[in-house]
């Protein structure tokens, strides 16, 4: 079992901030086909993966970072703190 | 090193006497960002990432202390609804000269801008809107 989590307006975008998901996506880019396939509102969410940034177990990575061992999965859009 | 991310508003004279009292360094800088009315706005909701904030913003203070040998160095960031005028961080820098402590100061800024977790959203009369990341800010990592 894999925590996904949702920030700012992608999290409005698909309903909720966080959903439990059973995977054997290898990679961030499998995952997100996988949760493409879910319904309309990811579809849209991720329609365009350059607008996202995405985080595994709370480091900053890229979209083809392996999910091996992965216990938690943020999407979120370009960060501006500050 | 000092970080804190909380919802509380902080002083941000006491927090700068704070970190100045008793340090054998010669320089501190410090930098406080406000909210900014852009045109017909209530407040700001800024939004983070509990957990991967603090590990974030820490990873880069010690980026920083490290790179230009930080005496102490400090990141103050709120999160929830603030209104016009509010401070909403700050950092403050302490190192034997100010070329130091000013370039540190600088590089954590840039960072905390597109490296750190947080997103803001702007409430005015007219809605709710996410401020878009510019280009610009990740320019200003390039120079580090």
């Amino acid at each position: 079992m894999i925590d996904i989590l949702y920030f700012a307006w992608l999290r409005e975008r698909i309903g909720h901030g966080r959903e439990r998901l059973e995977t054997t996506a290898p990679t961030v880019a499998a995952l997100v086909e996988e949760l493409r396939a879910r319904d309309e509102r990811h579809a849209l969410a991720f329609a365009d993966i350059a607008a996202l940034r995405v985080a595994v177990d709370q480091e900053l990575t890229d979209f083809d970072a392996p999910l091996k061992g992965a216990r938690e999965v943020a999407f979120f859009p370009p960060m501006t703190g500050g | 090193m000092s970080v804190r991310v909380q919802s509380e508003a902080f002083d941000m004279g006491a927090e700068l006497n704070a970190f100045s009292a008793g340090l054998e360094a010669g320089a501190v800088v410090s930098f406080s960002g406000l909210v900014r009315d852009s045109g017909g706005m209530a407040a700001m909701e800024i939004e983070h990432y509990p957990g991967m904030t603090e590990k974030a913003i820490a990873a880069i203070a010690d980026e920083a202390i490290r790179r230009w040998s930080l005496e102490r160095a400090l990141v103050i960031h709120r999160h929830g609804r603030l209104e016009v005028g509010a401070p909403i961080m700050m950092v403050a820098t302490a190192a034997r000269h100010r070329a130091e402590a000013f370039a540190a100061a600088e590089f954590l800024m840039d960072y905390l801008k597109s490296r750190a977790p947080f997103w803001k959203k702007e409430i005015g009369t007219g809605g709710e809107s996410w401020v878009a990341a510019r280009e610009a800010d990740e320019d200003a990592l390039r120079r580090w």
